[in-house]
């Protein structure tokens, strides 16, 4: 009986989740799916590592941070579009674009520099 | 100090203007040494042209060859010079055999080779063509056998068409590059033209060729002994300077030979040449030998100028035995040269800046043994090294213009002597006072017994003193005293000298280290040595007991005495080298299994992308905003392709320069679109 009941609040809290993000605006959405596509791709290099050794370490380790990077700076930008955050009111969408730009491209200059 | 300077550059002039120094013509030595070289197997040297060389180095030489090689050979010639199809290089070696064999060739047969080699000259191209068939007929004639070329003006002027800049020749016209080599052949066998023509070849055409000729001898090289040779600048036929030398004296030779008046070539650079080839010494090689050989007899008699080489039957001149001064005058094959005095410029000591000890002495000439020699050498010539310097006056005029003896000559001769060993004594001192604890004095004339104690805080002293016949002091080139433990562990040490004095003082003290602490008895040598001390000496001085302390715990051992001495001669051990290990590489099929799998998130991506119904309607559509939108997506795009390129195959440098102008555009492009958006957005909110 409780874990009947465990297992459906389990799923009305999935639910609720469910709905409450549905009204999230797409264009998080996309920053979401965005960050969800750059970790799993860092964890599908991870399991290679873990499979076949790390050498070369320097390659491994450019296409891990470039991946750990790109949505460390995704999830920023989500910080500063999204408009509940009150801290972030007057800043622009547009700014905080241009500063995931550039910060994406000095990333990647500095990755393409270590990958070898 | 301004008189040492000028003593100084006096010494510089003169050794500067008679840079010759002398050489050894023709001996014994090398007719041994090619009766050696020039051996035949199974009765043949080889090929033709083998055979050729050997037989002629052979009859220059003089030497008898013990083996009939006829039966052998005579076939081979008489085939080639039947087959019409043979050629023309053969032909002339095979020519050339046979005037030394002299097989038996039917007339008719020289008759047929003739018409053969005249229609290849007509029709030659190449330098060899020419240079073979005319020597060929040229040995022809040489039997007694009339050959006239026709058209040897036409021949003249082809092989003239030939000739370069700076005196050289090329081999064909198809030819870029010129050769000093093939200007030897060219000579050659123009010579052989102008022997063979029926009429005279026109004077002009000639004075061309004597003109190239001295063109020539502009690029002549020389080495510091005054020996002068000829190099390949393009070195295309790999010819030696032995091989190069050696064709253009022999062209030069027969080209004088045959033309009248006289070719203005310096006797100094014919000497040269002659120095080059006697230079070499005994060649090893037969075709190194044949070239010399055949050079110096061409030089031996030739009517440019015939080289006299003054050389010395022996370098060193001892005082002991009074040795003559003996210098013998001969051409470049040993023969006797047209009278002539000797004279001697001067002779003065290497080591030393005083006046010469001799100067203009002329040396007596003996009829019987062809030596010019100098009776009395002067009691003041101390052992040691000296210069001489040597001049060849003729005695007849005309021979002025027909030899070459090449102005000062200098020569290298070491007189000898005995030198005179004196107060030699060897001492034991106690060290802090340095008294005088046992002495006995030495003869070094011959090996001594002494025997001696000392221990560690005392010290061991060696002095003798060397004087020269003159009583001068003396300072040998090698001075050695020598300390061998019974286990056989050796230490040399080299004897310093203060004027006549030499001494050495072995503080035992200092040396207990170096000694390894080995206590016991040593055996004492001396060796002093010299190239113009006649008694040089290796003496045994006796034994020294030795007590030394006992060795610290840090003290080193002594070294293990090698069991064979020569073997540290020998080969070493093989080093083989030790290189990383490559890392291990995954197997291909995994690694490409998960590029495809990293792409997967990023279909997941698109997918997704879909799913929530991305589209591109915010898409600005007036004409400007959409130009610079486009530009800003197309500036992000092209610093990502830069950095593609960057990681295959850009520098950081250049790298960093492109993306300066990118990033310039981009920042200006995205300022636009995304100020145009804000603005565009804000409308829409006020809205």
């Amino acid at each position: 009986m409780v874990k009947s009941s465990g297992s459906d609040d389990a799923r009305a809290l999935i639910r609720s989740l469910r709905v409450a993000y549905s009204a999230t605006p797409t264009t998080l959405k996309i920053i979401d799916l965005y960050v969800c596509f750059a970790v799993l791709t860092a964890l599908i290099q991870a399991v290679y590592m873990g499979m076949v050794g790390s050498f070369p370490f320097n390659s491994f380790l450019s296409g891990e941070l470039s991946c750990i990077g790109t949505a460390v700076l995704a999830v920023c930008l989500r910080i500063q579009v999204n408009k509940e955050n009150k801290e972030f009111k007057d800043l622009p969408l547009e700014r905080a674009f241009a500063d995931f730009v550039l910060c994406n491209l000095v990333l990647h200059l500095v990755i393409m520099n270590f990958l070898g | 100090m301004a008189r040492d300077l000028w003593s100084l550059v006096l010494i510089f002039l003169f050794f500067s203007a008679c840079a010759a120094t002398t050489f050894r013509p023709i001996s014994d030595g090398h007719r041994s040494a090619a009766s050696e070289l020039f051996v035949p197997i199974d009765g043949s040297y080889g090929s033709l042209e083998d055979t050729y060389e050997a037989l002629r180095t052979v009859q220059i030489l003089k030497i008898d060859r013990n083996i009939d090689i006829n039966p052998h050979t005579c076939p081979v010639v008489s085939e080639i010079l039947e087959d019409s199809s043979s050629q023309t290089k053969d032909v002339y070696y095979a020519l050339g055999v046979n005037s030394i064999l002299g097989c038996h060739i039917d007339s008719g047969i020289y008759e047929a080779v003739i018409s053969r080699l005249q229609s290849v000259i007509k029709g030659a191209k190449s330098l060899y063509d020419f240079y073979y068939s005319i020597k060929g007929l040229l040995v022809i004639k040489d039997q007694g056998i009339s050959v006239v070329l026709e058209d040897a003006g036409d021949a003249f002027h082809s092989i003239k068409a030939l000739s370069q800049s700076g005196g050289r020749w090329r081999f064909s016209s198809n030819d870029a590059e010129s050769s000093t080599y093939a200007a030897g052949l060219a000579l050659e066998a123009l010579a052989g033209v102008v022997s063979l023509a029926d009429s005279d070849i026109d004077q002009s055409m000639i004075g061309i060729v004597k003109n190239d000729i001295r063109k020539l001898f502009d690029s002549i090289e020389s080495y510091d002994d005054g020996a002068l040779y000829f190099d390949e600048k393009f070195d295309a036929e790999h010819q030696s300077p032995l091989s190069t030398s050696a064709s253009v004296v022999r062209g030069l030779t027969a080209f004088a030979a045959v033309t009248s008046g006289r070719l203005k070539i310096p006797g100094d650079e014919i000497l040269g040449l002659a120095n080059f080839f006697l230079s070499i010494g005994i060649p090893g090689t037969t075709k190194d030998f044949y070239n010399q050989i055949e050079s110096l007899v061409c030089l031996e008699d030739n009517r440019l100028a015939v080289p006299l080489i003054l050389s010395l039957p022996t370098a060193v001149l001892s005082s002991t035995s009074n040795d003559q001064l003996k210098v013998k005058v001969t051409t470049v094959l040993g023969s006797d040269s047209p009278p002539l005095t000797v004279k001697l410029v001067q002779a003065s000591r290497l080591d030393s800046k005083s006046s010469p000890v001799l100067a203009h002495q002329e040396l007596k000439f003996d009829p019987e043994s062809s030596f010019h020699s100098l009776d009395i050498l002067p009691t003041s010539m101390d052992v040691g090294k000296y210069l001489f310097v040597f001049e060849i006056s003729l005695h007849d005029p005309e021979h002025k213009h027909v030899c070459a003896t090449g102005g000062q000559i200098q020569a290298f001769i070491y007189y000898t002597g005995l030198i005179k060993i004196e107060s030699a004594e060897i001492a034991v001192l106690d060290s802090d006072v340095d008294a005088v604890e046992t002495k006995q004095n030495l003869d070094l004339s011959k090996d001594n017994v002494v025997s001696l104690s000392a221990d560690h805080l005392q010290k061991i002293i060696l002095s003798f003193q060397l004087t020269t016949p003159l009583g001068h002091a003396f300072k040998p080139h090698q001075v050695f005293l020598k300390l061998r433990h019974e286990t056989k562990v050796e230490h040399i040490f080299v004897l310093k000298n203060s004027g006549k004095l030499f001494e050495i003082k072995l503080d035992l003290l200092a040396l207990v280290e170096k000694f390894y602490y080995l206590s016991g008895k040593y055996d004492i040598e001396l060796a002093v040595g010299d190239i113009s001390m006649e008694n040089s000496f290796l003496k045994s001085l006796g034994h020294i007991d030795l007590q030394l302390p006992e060795p610290s715990e840090k003290a080193s051992h002594p070294p293990v005495p090698l069991l064979d001495p020569y073997s540290q001669f020998g080969p070493k051990p093989e080093i083989s080298h030790i290189f990383r290990a490559p890392e291990k590489r995954p197997p291909q099929e995994l690694s490409y299994a998960f590029l495809a799998a990293a792409l997967l998130p990023f279909l997941g991506f698109l997918i997704g992308l879909m799913r929530l119904g991305v589209n591109l309607k915010n898409f600005p559509s007036a004409a400007l905003p959409a130009t610079f939108s486009i530009l800003f997506h197309a500036g992000i795009a092209g610093v990502l392709i830069l950095y593609l390129l960057f990681w295959l195959k850009l520098d950081l440098f250049t790298t960093l320069k492109f993306l300066s102008f990118l990033g310039i555009f981009l920042v200006f492009a995205g300022h636009r679109t995304l100020s145009q958006h804000a603005s565009a957005s804000a409308k829409q909110k006020s809205a």
